[in-house]
C-alpha cells in the first residue's frame, strides 16, 4: 500500500512528488504518458511571473508570488537555466494607462516587488525594438525565464533520487474509495490494468483533473481545454528582446507576448482559444496568423521569416479561474491540485509545497533523514573552458562527438540524458532534456544518430524508437533485411 | 597547430573535395580538410541515384561513385583530412575551433580557410504548417539518408510537398521500395526542381504533381494520418474551400534549401542575396584569405558545377597562400572593382564583383531567374554597352544559368564600373 498516489507528472505533480519525497512517505507517480512534462507543462511561455495580474487575496496570486521567489534556490538545487530578465507590459495608446495603473497597484496589493510604470523614453532604451507606439509600460523585474521542461524533468528526477517511484505509460482509469483509502487502476495501452492501494491520491491529471475531481466531489467541474498557439524562431533572433513584452491582458488572458527563451531563441504567442478536445494538439492557422499579426503591434522588427517551428498547449481553464487546491471535504485523502493554467508553472513550486503540507497534516510523517536536496544537471560542455573540455572529451571521448549540429549537442549529453533517471527514451525526451533535434533544422540532420543512439542504449531496434511513445514510429522496414 | 599557410577546408562534400585536389595542384602544400560525417563525399553518399558526372567525366556515375572519384584523388595526393570532426567556431583571424573524440577540441590558425558546409533543408516550422506535430514528418534528405545509408524506409504511404530536386528523387526511391507516393504538391505554377527529374522520378510512375498546391493542415495524433492539400491562388495563399485530404502516414518536405552559413557569419563574413557569402571573381568573401564555393555559396543543380566552382576557389586560396608565404598581403586598395548587377528577372549572380586584374582569361558567372520565361533573351551589358543577347526559349528557377565574360572585354573598356545581367523580351 502506497501512502500517496500522485496521479500525474506535469510540473504540479512532480513539484508535489519532490516535496513528498523531503518525508519518509511510500509514494507512487502515474503518468498516462511515456515520459514526464508532456502535456501543458510541455507547451506554455516558459515564463516565471512576477504575480501582478491575478486578482489580490486569490490562491492564484498568493501561490504565484512564492513560487516567483523560490525560483533561484531551486533553479540552483536542481542545476537548471533561470533568468530574472524581467517583463513589461506595454500600453500602445494613452487609454491604456488606466489599466496600467490597474495592474501596478494589484501586483503591490499581491506582494510584487520592484514594480514601476516607465515611460516611453526609457522603454525604448531598455527595448530598442519596442514599437513606435509603446507609450509607457508596466516594469516587472522580478519576473524571469525558465526551461519549462527542465524544470519538470528535475524535479520528477529529483523525486525519483529521493525513492519516489514513478510509473510512466500508466494511464489511470478509475478510482475507488477502499476502507483506509484508495484503490487506483490503471489500464494499460496492451489493455493489462492493475490495481495500486493509496491512502492519500493528489489529483494533478492537467486537463483529465475534471474526471478524477468529479469522481468523489458534489461540486463538479469542467476542465476546459483553452489552446495556446506559438511560434518559436531561431536563436538568430534571439537578442530582439531582452524582456518579455506583453500586452494588456484581456479577457481570455495575458496577451501575445514576445519573448527571448532561457536557451536564446525567440518565441511569440499564445493565442486563446477556448477548444473541445483534450486530444486536440493542432496548431491552426488562425491561430498562427494571429501569432504573426499580434506579435508585431508590441514590438518591431519581429523576424517571423525566421520560425523554426510553431506548437500549441492546451491551458487547463476552469470557469473559476483559480487554482483548485485542496483536500476535498467528502472525501478525505482525495486532494485536488486542478485547474492549475498560468501562472501555474510559476506558481508550481508553491504549489508542491501547499499539496505537501495538506498531505503532512494527513499522514504525519517523519522527515527522511538523507533527502538530496541537489539533482546534478546534465553537463553542458559548452560552459566549460577550453582545457576543461579538453580533459572531458580525453576521459569520455563521446564528449567529442557532436551529434545535434545546430545546438552542438555531443554524444555525451544524449548518454547522460538517457542513463539517469526517469532517463529519455524518445526523440522527444531527448530534446528536452538537451536539446537535441530542438535546433534550426528541427531534426533533420541529427534524426538517424538520435535514432542510434536510443535504439544502443535502449537495446532495442531503431524501428522500435519512436518520437515519443506508442504509435509514434519513425522508420518502418529494414531495407537491408530485405535484400 | 599546423604551420600559418594551411589551408583548412571546412566539409568534405563534393566542394571540399575538389577544392582540395585543385589547392594541392596548385602549388598548396599544407591542406586539411574537416568533416563532420564519419567518411568523406558529402551528401553524395545518400545520393545513390545516378547522373553525376555527365559533364566531369563525360559518363553517369552515382553519387558515391562521383564522390568515390574525388576521394582516391584526395588520398593519392596524400591530403589530409579528420573525420567525425566538428568546426565549432572560425573567428575573424582565421582561427579555426573544431572537436573531435580523439583530439579533443583544438585551434588551427589557418593561411585559408576555404567554406565548403553546403546547405542544409528548410524545416516545416520555417513554412508554419498547421495541424498536429505527429512522427512521419521528414525532410526529403532526412529520408533519403534513412534509406539509402541507414537502410530504412521512413513510411509506406507519402505525400511530398515542394518539387525540390530531392523530393523528386525520393518520389521514385520510395515507390521502388513499395511505398506508394500519392502525390506531389508544389505551391509555385512550376517546379523547383530539374525537368529531367520530373520526367523520370514523377511521369514515369504516374505520381501526379500539383503545381499551384500546398498542404494547408496535417492530421493524425502520434503517426501522419492524413494531409489536406489545398489550391492555391495567384497571391500564393490557400484558396479556401479547395482542400482534399489524402491519407498517408509520412509527409515529405522538399520546400527549399539553405546555404549552411553559421560559421560564416561568426568569422564576420558578409552574406548577400543567395544566402551564402558575398565573393569576387577568386570566390573570395569579403575576408580576404575566405573562400567560399559550393551550396554554401548558393545551391547547386548539378555537382558537376560545384566541383568547377571549388576547383576555382581551390587555385584562388592556394595563389593567395603562397602570396603570404612570400610576405605579400593581399593588395586589394586601388584595385579596379567592377560590380555584377542582376536586373529585371535575374535573382542573383555568383560572384558579386570582378577585379579584371585579378580574373582569369574568362569568367562564368553563374545566376538564376526569378520566375518561368519563354523566349526570353539573356543579355549582358558591359556599362551601357550590351556585348551579349542571346534568346533562349525557356529560363526557369530551377535551373542554373550561366554568362561567361572575357578579360579583354573589361580590359578594353576601363571606364566600365557596372556589368548587369538581364533577362529583355526583345
Amino acid at each position: 500500500m502506497y501512502d500517496v498516489i500522485v496521479i500525474g507528472a506535469g510540473v504540479s505533480g512532480a513539484a508535489a512528488a519532490r516535496e513528498l519525497s523531503k518525508y519518509d512517505l511510500h509514494t507512487l507517480v502515474l503518468e498516462a504518458a511515456e515520459d514526464v512534462c508532456t502535456g501543458t507543462s510541455k507547451a506554455n511561455s516558459g515564463i516565471v511571473h512576477a504575480g501582478y495580474d491575478a486578482a489580490p487575496g486569490s490562491l492564484m496570486a498568493k501561490l504565484n508570488v512564492e513560487g516567483n521567489a523560490m525560483m533561484d534556490e531551486l533553479c540552483e538545487d536542481l542545476e537548471i537555466p533561470f533568468q530574472r530578465n524581467g517583463s513589461l507590459v506595454v500600453c500602445i495608446d494613452e487609454e491604456g494607462r488606466g489599466k496600467l495603473a490597474e495592474l501596478l497597484s494589484r501586483g503591490e496589493k499581491n506582494g510584487v516587488k520592484g514594480l514601476r510604470i516607465v515611460e516611453r523614453e526609457e522603454l525604448a532604451a531598455m527595448e530598442p525594438n519596442i514599437s513606435e507606439e509603446a507609450v509607457a509600460a508596466l516594469y516587472a523585474p522580478s519576473a524571469g525565464i525558465i526551461c519549462p521542461f527542465l524544470l519538470n524533468i528535475a524535479m520528477a528526477e529529483n523525486a525519483c533520487e529521493n525513492g519516489t517511484e514513478f510509473h510512466l505509460d500508466s494511464p489511470v482509469t478509475n478510482i475507488e474509495k477502499t476502507g483506509n483509502g484508495y484503490a487506483v487502476m490503471v489500464t494499460k495501452a496492451d489493455g493489462t490494468e492493475e490495481i495500486f492501494e493509496t491512502k492519500v491520491v493528489v489529483n494533478a491529471a492537467g486537463v483529465y483533473a475534471d474526471t478524477f475531481h468529479n469522481m468523489f466531489a458534489k461540486k463538479k467541474i469542467t476542465i476546459v481545454p483553452r489552446r495556446g498557439d506559438y511560434i518559436l524562431m531561431d536563436k538568430e533572433a534571439g537578442g530582439l528582446v531582452k524582456h518579455t513584452v506583453f500586452p494588456l491582458p484581456g479577457p481570455m488572458g495575458k496577451g501575445i507576448l514576445v519573448a527571448p527563451t532561457v536557451h536564446g531563441n525567440l518565441f511569440a504567442g499564445p493565442t486563446s482559444v477556448d477548444i473541445g478536445s483534450k486530444e486536440d494538439h493542432a496548431t491552426t492557422k488562425d491561430g498562427l496568423d494571429t501569432v504573426m499579426r499580434e506579435c508585431g503591434k508590441y514590438v518591431k522588427n519581429v523576424p517571423l521569416k525566421m520560425a523554426i517551428t510553431s506548437f500549441s498547449g492546451n491551458r487547463a481553464h476552469w470557469e473559476g479561474h483559480e487554482f483548485l487546491i485542496g483536500e476535498l471535504a467528502e472525501a478525505p485523502g482525495f486532494i485536488d491540485c486542478a485547474a492549475i493554467e498560468s501562472p501555474g508553472l510559476t506558481s508550481s513550486p508553491a504549489i508542491g509545497k501547499m499539496v505537501c503540507g495538506i498531505v503532512l497534516d494527513i499522514l504525519h510523517p517523519g522527515k527522511k533523514k538523507n533527502w538530496k536536496k541537489k539533482r546534478k544537471g546534465i553537463l553542458d560542455p559548452r560552459t566549460l573552458s577550453f582545457e576543461e573540455r579538453n580533459r572531458l572529451i580525453k576521459e569520455h571521448p563521446e564528449y567529442g562527438r557532436v551529434v545535434c549540429r545546430c545546438e552542438g549537442v555531443t554524444e555525451g549529453e544524449i548518454l547522460d540524458a538517457i542513463r539517469r533517471p526517469l532517463g529519455a527514451t524518445t526523440m522527444d525526451g531527448l530534446k528536452r532534456r538537451v536539446r537535441a533535434g530542438a535546433g534550426r533544422c528541427q531534426a533533420g540532420f541529427c534524426t538517424p544518430g538520435q535514432m542510434e543512439i536510443l535504439a544502443r542504449e535502449l537495446g532495442i531496434s531503431r524501428e522500435e524508437v519512436t518520437k515519443r511513445g506508442k504509435g509514434t514510429w519513425l522508420v518502418k522496414g529494414n531495407l537491408k533485411d530485405e535484400i | 597547430m599546423r604551420s600559418e599557410n594551411t589551408i583548412v577546408i571546412i566539409g568534405g562534400g563534393p566542394a571540399g573535395l575538389a577544392a582540395a585536389i585543385s589547392a594541392k595542384k596548385n602549388g598548396a602544400e599544407n591542406i586539411l580538410i574537416l568533416e563532420r560525417d564519419r567518411e568523406l563525399g558529402g551528401i553524395l553518399n545518400q545520393c545513390i541515384h545516378n547522373g553525376f558526372g555527365l559533364h566531369t567525366f563525360k559518363e553517369e556515375l552515382t553519387g558515391p561513385e562521383y564522390a568515390g572519384r574525388f576521394i582516391e584523388e584526395v588520398k593519392a595526393l596524400g591530403i589530409p583530412y579528420k573525420l567525425n570532426t566538428m568546426v565549432l567556431d572560425i573567428s575573424p583571424d582565421k582561427t579555426v575551433t573544431a572537436m573531435n573524440s580523439e583530439d579533443g577540441l583544438f585551434e588551427i590558425k589557418a593561411g585559408a580557410v576555404i567554406l565548403c558546409m553546403g546547405c542544409r533543408e528548410r524545416p516545416r516550422g520555417a513554412l508554419s504548417i498547421p495541424g498536429t506535430r505527429p512522427s512521419g514528418i521528414y525532410s526529403a534528405g532526412t529520408a533519403q539518408r534513412l534509406m539509402n545509408r541507414e537502410g530504412f524506409m521512413p513510411g509506406k504511404i507519402v505525400v511530398i510537398l515542394g518539387s525540390g530536386d530531392i523530393g523528386l528523387i525520393m518520389a521514385r526511391r520510395l515507390t521502388l521500395e513499395g511505398a506508394e507516393v500519392k502525390a506531389v504538391a508544389e505551391l509555385m505554377p512550376y517546379s523547383g526542381g530539374l525537368k529531367r527529374n520530373i520526367v523520370q522520378c514523377l511521369d514515369d510512375y504516374g505520381i501526379p504533381l500539383l503545381l499551384s498546391h500546398t498542404v494547408t493542415d496535417i492530421r493524425g495524433k502520434d503517426r501522419v494520418e492524413s494531409v489536406v492539400i489545398s489550391e492555391v491562388g495567384p497571391d500564393g495563399s490557400p484558396v479556401p474551400g479547395t482542400g482534399k485530404e489524402y491519407e498517408c502516414d509520412t509527409l515529405l518536405l522538399s520546400v527549399g534549401l539553405l546555404p549552411e552559413n553559421e560559421l560564416s557569419k561568426a568569422a564576420g563574413v558578409k552574406l548577400g542575396s543567395t544566402g551564402g557569402p558575398v565573393v569576387n571573381e577568386s570566390l573570395e568573401t569579403g575576408i580576404p584569405g575566405v573562400f567560399a564555393c559550393g551550396n554554401v555559396l548558393h545551391v547547386h543543380d548539378l555537382v558537376d558545377y560545384v566541383s568547377e566552382e571549388a576547383a576555382n576557389a581551390g587555385r584562388h586560396a592556394a595563389k593567395y597562400v603562397e602570396g603570404l608565404s612570400r610576405g605579400e598581403a593581399a593588395k586589394t586598395a586601388g584595385q579596379r572593382t567592377v560590380d555584377v548587377v542582376p536586373e529585371n528577372g535575374v535573382r542573383y549572380t555568383v560572384p558579386v564583383t570582378v577585379r579584371p586584374d585579378r580574373m582569369d582569361e574568362e569568367l562564368t558567372i553563374r545566376f538564376r531567374v526569378a520566375n518561368v520565361y519563354k523566349n526570353i533573351f539573356v543579355s549582358v551589358y558591359l556599362g551601357e554597352e550590351r556585348v551579349q543577347h542571346r534568346k533562349r526559349p525557356v529560363v526557369a528557377p530551377g535551373e542554373m544559368e550561366q554568362v561567361t565574360i572575357k578579360r579583354q572585354d573589361l580590359l578594353d573598356r576601363p571606364d566600365v564600373k557596372k556589368i548587369t545581367i538581364r533577362l529583355e523580351e526583345e
